[in-house]
Parts: C-alpha cells; sequence; structure tokens
C-alpha cells in the first residue's frame, strides 16, 4: 500500500527513556567467579565430568549433556591467545570505551572456551589472531567480568 | 499430512523513520489492505486467533502487543504474540491449524527500530549484565567477530561484499515496499567508513521502520480467501549456543539444523535442486553467502568461490532487496515470507521471477546468528 505522508503540523514526538531499577542474582557460580577475578586476581572456569570441556566463564550446566559442573572448578592461566577480534568504530551509550577499541575473544590457558574481552595497550591495526595476551586487573571491582579491566600484549 | 495455506500478505513501506505516523496506525493499514484483498472479518467464521509479532524494547513498553490488539483485531478474541523474529510465529500460526485448534489465523508484525536512539543498545540489552553486557556486546560488534571468523575461512573478498550490497540495491530499486533504494558501485561500498572492522557502514542494514500482515487458514478454508494459495510445507528453528565463545563462528549449526528440520518435513533431500528462490534475514553483507552455506544452497566453506559463480542470481536469493536494504529487526522474516508469497503467487511486480514452485525463507535473531529459522513454501 501507498504509505500516507499525513498533514504533519502540530503532530508531536514524546522524548521517553526507560529507566527501570532492577536486581539480578549472580548466581552460586557466577559469584565464585566474580569474587576470584576480585580477591585472588585468578580466572576460573568449571570442567565437565561427562564430556571433559572447560568452560570459560564457569557456569552451572554443561549444555551438551546438562551435567552439573558447579563441583569441577578449575584454576585458568590469567595468560591466553586472541581467537577472534573486532574493532568497534563507533560510539554508543552502552559501549565502555571510545572508538576504536578491540572487542576480541580470548582463550585463556587451560580453558577449552575462549569468551569476549577488551584488549588495549596496542594500536587496533596491530592486532592478531593468535597473539598472546594477559589480564590486567582493574583496581576498583564492579563485581562483573570488568574486574579484569582489559587484557594487554605479552611482551617476550 | 494436512496443509496449511497463506492466503495472501499485506507490507507497509518499509522507511528508516516513520515518526509521523505510530505503529498502531501503520498495523491498521496492513489490515485494511489484506481485507481488501480477501474480504476475511473478525467474529462469527472469520479470524478468531491471531498471533502478534512485536519486540517490547523497540515499542518502549512491555507486553508490547497490549498496545496494538485494537488496531489487530485481538479485542475480544484469542490473541498470543510471538516474542521473537516472526517466521516463527508462522510456525506457530501453522501448528495452531495443523493441530485443529483454530483454521483461520491472522498473523500481523510491527517494529520501529527509530523509536530506539540507537538499535544497537537495545540489542545490548539481550546480553546478560555479568559476562557479556558490561562488554558492550552487541548485535553490530557480536557480526563483527562472526564476519571476521567467517570471511576467513570462506575467503571472502571485500570487492564481493561490495557486489552483495550493490546488487541488493538493484533490487530494492523494484520493490516498492523497500526501503533503501539509493544506487551504488562497488567503490562506494568498498570504501565507506569501517563500522566494526571487517564490516563497514555500506555492508549494515540500515535502521528501518515497517509493518506486515499474512492470512493463514487450513487447506479446506484457504479459498474462500484466494484462488491461488501458498502452501507451508517445511517449518525449523534451532537454538545456538549463547555465548560466542562457546561456539565456531564461522559456520551455522544452527541454520544447518533449522533447514534439516525444514526440508525433512517438506520431503526435501536436494534443496539445491528443489529451491527456486530464497528469501534471506542478511543483516551484514557477509551473512549472505554464510546463510546460503547453512541453507545448504553452497558448500560448507565455499561462500568466496559461490559468489564467484553469482550463486546468488541463481537461487533468485533476495530479489526483494533482502534485509540488507532494510527490513525491521523484529519482522525482518516476516518482510521476506511475504515476499516469497507474492513471488509464488506471481504477483512481485518489477521483480517477480519466472518459475517460482518452491521458495525458502530464512530469518535469525540473537548475536551473530545465534537463533535461526527457515521456513518452506510452495505453490
Ligand atoms: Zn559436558
Amino acid at each position: 500500500m501507498a504509505i500516507r505522508r499525513e498533514d504533519t503540523a502540530d503532530c508531536f514526538v514524546m522524548p521517553g527513556k526507560m529507566v527501570l531499577p532492577v536486581q539480578y542474582f549472580a548466581g552460586r557460580v557466577g559469584s565464585k567467579f566474580i569474587i576470584s577475578l576480585r580477591d585472588d586476581k585468578k580466572i576460573l572456569g568449571v570442567k565437565c565430568p561427562k564430556c571433559d570441556k572447560v568452560y570459560a566463564p564457569p557456569r552451572e550446566f554443561c549444555e551438551k549433556d546438562l551435567a552439573k559442573l558447579d563441583e569441577n572448578w578449575v584454576e585458568l592461566g590469567n595468560e591466553g591467545i586472541i581467537t577472534n577480534y573486532t574493532i568497534v568504530n563507533y560510539n554508543d551509550r552502552h559501549l565502555p570505551l571510545k572508538a576504536p577499541y578491540i572487542l576480541a575473544l580470548i582463550k585463556v590457558d587451560g580453558a577449552d572456551t575462549p569468551f569476549a574481552h577488551i584488549v588495549s595497550g596496542i594500536d587496533p591495526d596491530q592486532v592478531t589472531i593468535g597473539m598472546r595476551v594477559k589480564a590486567v586487573f582493574a583496581e576498583k571491582t564492579t563485581n562483573t567480568i570488568l574486574d579484569i579491566a582489559h587484557f594487554v600484549p605479552v611482551i617476550d | 499430512m494436512k496443509r496449511v495455506a497463506i492466503c495472501a500478505v499485506a507490507q507497509h513501506r518499509i522507511e528508516s523513520d516513520i515518526w509521523y505516523k505510530r505503529f498502531q496506525g501503520m498495523l491498521l493499514d496492513v489490515l485494511e489492505d489484506l481485507q481488501k484483498q480477501t474480504g476475511f472479518t473478525f467474529g462469527e467464521n472469520g479470524v478468531f486467533d491471531i498471533v502478534s509479532c512485536s519486540d517490547d524494547f523497540f515499542d518502549a513498553r512491555t507486553i508490547s502487543n497490549n498496545g496494538v490488539c485494537d488496531a489487530i483485531g485481538g479485542h475480544y478474541r484469542g490473541e498470543d504474540k510471538m516474542a521473537q523474529e516472526g517466521l516463527n510465529g508462522i510456525g506457530y500460526a501453522m501448528a495452531l491449524i495443523l493441530s485443529g485448534h483454530d483454521d483461520l489465523v491472522y498473523l500481523p508484525g510491527h517494529c520501529k527500530e527509530s523509536q530506539a536512539e540507537s538499535r544497537n543498545m537495545n540489542a545490548n540489552l539481550a546480553y546478560d549484565p555479568f559476562y557479556c553486557r558490561c562488554l558492550g556486546l552487541d548485535y553490530l560488534n557480536a557480526a563483527g567477530l562472526q564476519a571476521r571468523a567467517y570471511m576467513q575461512k570462506a575467503k571472502i573478498t571485500e570487492e564481493q561484499l561490495a557486489k552483495i550490497v550493490v546488487r541488493a540495491r538493484q533490487w530494492a530499486a523494484r520493490n516498492p515496499y523497500a526501503n533503501e533504494t539509493k544506487q551504488l558501485e562497488i567503490g562506494d561500498v568498498m570504501y565507506s567508513p569501517m563500522l566494526c572492522d571487517p564490516i563497514r557502514t555500506l555492508h549494515a542494514y540500515p535502521v528501518s521502520d515497517g509493518a506486515v500482515g499474512l492470512l493463514l487458514a487450513s487447506e479446506e478454508r484457504a479459498y474462500e480467501f484466494t484462488d491461488n494459495p501458498v502452501w507451508i510445507t517445511g517449518f525449523g528453528n534451532c537454538m545456538d549456543s549463547y555465548f560466542l565463545g562457546d561456539r565456531d563462528l564461522s559456520v551455522s549449526f544452527a541454520l544447518k539444523k533449522a533447514a534439516a528440520q525444514a526440508y525433512k518435513m517438506a520431503g526435501i533431500t536436494s534443496p539445491a535442486k528443489k529451491v527456486d528462490l530464497v528469501e534471506l534475514m542478511d543483516c551484514y553483507a557477509y551473512q549472505q553467502p554464510m546463510w546460503l552455506e547453512g541453507l545448504g544452497l553452497c558448500e560448507d566453506g565455499q561462500g568466496g568461490r559461490f559468489l564467484d559463480e553469482n550463486g546468488p542470481a541463481r537461487y533468485n536469493v533476495n530479489l526483494s532487496g533482502g534485509m540488507l536494504t532494510g527490513r525491521p529487526l523484529m519482522i525482518g522474516g516476516l518482510y521476506g515470507a511475504a515476499e516469497a508469497v507474492l513471488q509464488l503467487k506471481g504477483q512481485a511486480g518489477e521483480h517477480q521471477a519466472s518459475d517460482v514452485n518452491c521458495a525458502v525463507v530464512h530469518s535469525t535473531t540473537g548475536g551473530a546468528g545465534q537463533f535461526q529459522t527457515v521456513l518452506v513454501l510452495e505453490r
């Protein structure tokens, strides 16, 4: 059908903002992971007793076989490799940094699954897949994965 | 098996900022168009069950269907909301009819992406607060990660991506409902600013507002509303892992599963031989060959070669212009279904393909194609 662009005199658009204070339980698994980052500067994962997969970040169940994982904690390395990356070249309110910044998937030593995080301390043009990086822990806790502030390249 | 028909479709023209029209008004136009085409009514012997599709965050109110029920005939009768991309509403409506619960279903969907200051900010809220949201993950940067993984695997070049966008705009120009029809040269796309490396600005679909509606009926009742019904012969969907790092982003596991389910239902053993036309939800240019791999129309990891061999033209992919020229996120697949129905009915006007007997419609939601849906339509 043809769009009818009606007379728009005296039409107004109401600006709004959805502000909704909420609380959200990190879960016992998530709490332990974050407390370990915050207090011990250690990255924890969980290993599936059925399929041996080491998950990072940790979770309560294995999505493949639904085995319980929360008794099978594994201490992972604070270093790892970049398995994939993108350079965020746009700015927006939900982004933690000003563009451009590197958002990468990082597989820390001992984990089977990489997880997303920020890579700093390097020009975005210089990042490569396979690059070795290490966690830099945040000075102030936010009780999220940002208790690792970002990863930086390991310089041999 | 009993068959379910799509009798008719109505599309509202897509634009990037329909600020001067409420989505309720857009839906009313769609309804009036569809009633004019088919003569369907509500009430006695008419539609009793409505499956609507909308999104709380884009509408900025929860239970978003509550805001449109009057405009879709949803007061005084049955109404269910599909809180997922609209193609899944077709699967649900099909199940309502196949189960014998009802024999006639009206399926409207709407989404005004422009109501959000930033659709990326909306997508960020789809992520958990501890591991992903705080990193700024959204559907664009998740796609950026997938684009790198897939392009490397399937050997996709910048020039090939540019050609996909140029072709999409050429087809969109023939579609009266399409959003972005400005014609482009390959160089315009190749040198458009980097948005989320390797995704460039012109590789991404424009912000889009729209509304679309379909009338579904049992085989017994379909001919009351149309002389040439289109039959739903296959439907399938599949959810992949949530964490991007849990997945091989270069392959669409979920789409392969969804397609296998849909093809099995349709009795299709060789989609490459059977499928005449495809409507894909390609939000970013790299997704066009990637989803075609998932649908089994292009060999695994051969997207680059497939593009050089004009695969998208061979399968009549997105003759409407597709998602790349602008469709709203939550109804991208529903618009694709409407276009495929027009093609199968021979009513697609200037972008009509010849001899279309079997069409495949695809949609996706979630980061980097986490959730995938496939619909098979035949005439
Ligand atoms: Zn397991």
